[in-house]
């Protein structure tokens, strides 16, 4: 429905796999910032009541 | 179709007499051409008010949620998966109902009439395949074939999946069908266009829940959005809302839609609601194999896992 590829992550991460957790967030984090802010799913702040 | 209704008629007096139900829940002729509403039928000597013809389509499963009557339900394909679908969820017993078993042609969609003429439609009958359409100063007969609703013209599940009581031989399923070209075409956009497509299909919504109201599957005590603690969606008409409400009521009947098109038939300002939800009955079918209501003792993919299921999406 047109949320950019990338904007949305799934992964498995047991607890005790805290080196997988810190690459998988960095991996998202710079994929997220490369695609920049989203706008699509903020109110336009004159018609936010 | 028309000559089902004396069938119809005569199972639900039976029923009725009998005592093995307490109600049939049937159609009969509404108020305005193409617009037959739901009809509770409690006693033997109302069943004349029964009618069947091809403006039957809003789904009667949405009148069985959570109903503690013996009741007798009249179903084409659609509503029986939608029963099936109900019996899953445990919104209904099944000794509970009798399910009269009506084979369907497809409905006609009022819309497409309504759109040929510049003047108003005061009568639509039907005999056999041609519909004929009469107005001030006018008669047209039509094709029905040409009339169809989007979901009837690519339905494969004319015939009830369950019934007791059938009113009619059963009819040919339609073959060779390619149910989901819409949703390749919106598959194949790039996320801009399909952005660009959704607001364009949802702008004239007015947020009436019309879509959500006619849907036998959206039978929470509260919706999503009429809850205030906490408040998931804005109550404006707000682009951001709207696309809210669309986006998660479709994601509400992910792997439970049937297709049975009355959303899409009880919106008042014609948005193709169906649009959002046929893209998750394709998935379902593409990843699981799944069409809702069809298997009535199989749990649906969504409430249950299995080793096979395809997880390429997780990293």
């Amino acid at each position: 429905m047109g949320v950019e590829p990338g904007r949305l992550s799934f992964s498995w991460i047991s607890s005790a796999e805290s080196t997988k957790f810190v690459e998988v967030v960095k991996d998202v984090t710079a994929t997220v910032k490369a695609l920049g802010p989203n706008n699509n799913f903020k109110k336009a702040a004159d018609k936010v009541a | 179709m028309l000559g089902y209704i004396d069938k119809i008629r005569e199972i639900s007096k039976r029923l009725l007499d009998e005592g093995r139900v307490d109600m049939v829940i049937g159609f009969r002729k509404g108020t305005m051409p193409m617009m037959n509403e739901p009809s509770f039928v409690k006693n033997s000597g109302e069943v004349s008010r029964l009618v069947w013809d091809s403006n039957c389509g809003i789904n009667l499963a949405n009148y069985l949620t959570d109903r503690k009557e013996k009741i007798g339900v009249i179903a084409k394909g659609c509503d029986s998966r939608n029963i099936v679908t109900h019996l899953l969820e445990n919104k209904i017993k099944r000794d509970n109902l009798v399910i009269i078993g009506v084979p369907c042609k497809g409905m006609i969609d009022r819309r497409r009439i309504t759109a040929m003429f510049d003047a108003e439609v005061r009568e639509v009958n039907e005999e056999g395949d041609t519909v004929t359409v009469k107005g001030a100063g006018f008669e047209k007969k039509l094709k029905k074939s040409d009339l169809l609703q989007e979901n009837c013209s690519t339905c494969v599940h004319r015939n009830p999946v369950l019934y007791d009581e059938l009113a009619a031989p059963l009819v040919e399923e339609q073959k060779d069908i390619d149910r989901y070209a819409d949703v390749r075409r919106i598959e194949a956009m790039s996320p801009q266009e399909k952005w660009q497509y959704f607001e364009d299909l949802i702008a004239p919504c007015i947020r009436c829940y019309a879509c959500r109201n006619a849907c036998p599957l959206c039978y929470c005590p509260t919706c999503f959005v009429d809850e205030s603690r906490p408040q998931w969606v804005g109550k404006s008409q707000d682009e951001t809302d709207i696309r809210t409400f669309h986006f998660l009521r479709a994601y509400h009947c992910a792997g439970r839609c049937t297709d049975c098109g009355a959303c899409e038939r009880a919106c008042p300002v014609g948005i193709k609601v169906r649009q959002f939800t046929s893209k998750l009955n394709k998935d379902c079918l593409d990843m699981f194999g799944w069409e809702a209501g069809v298997l009535p003792d199989e749990r649906p993919p969504l409430d249950t896992f299995k080793p096979g299921d395809p997880g390429d999406f997780i990293k």
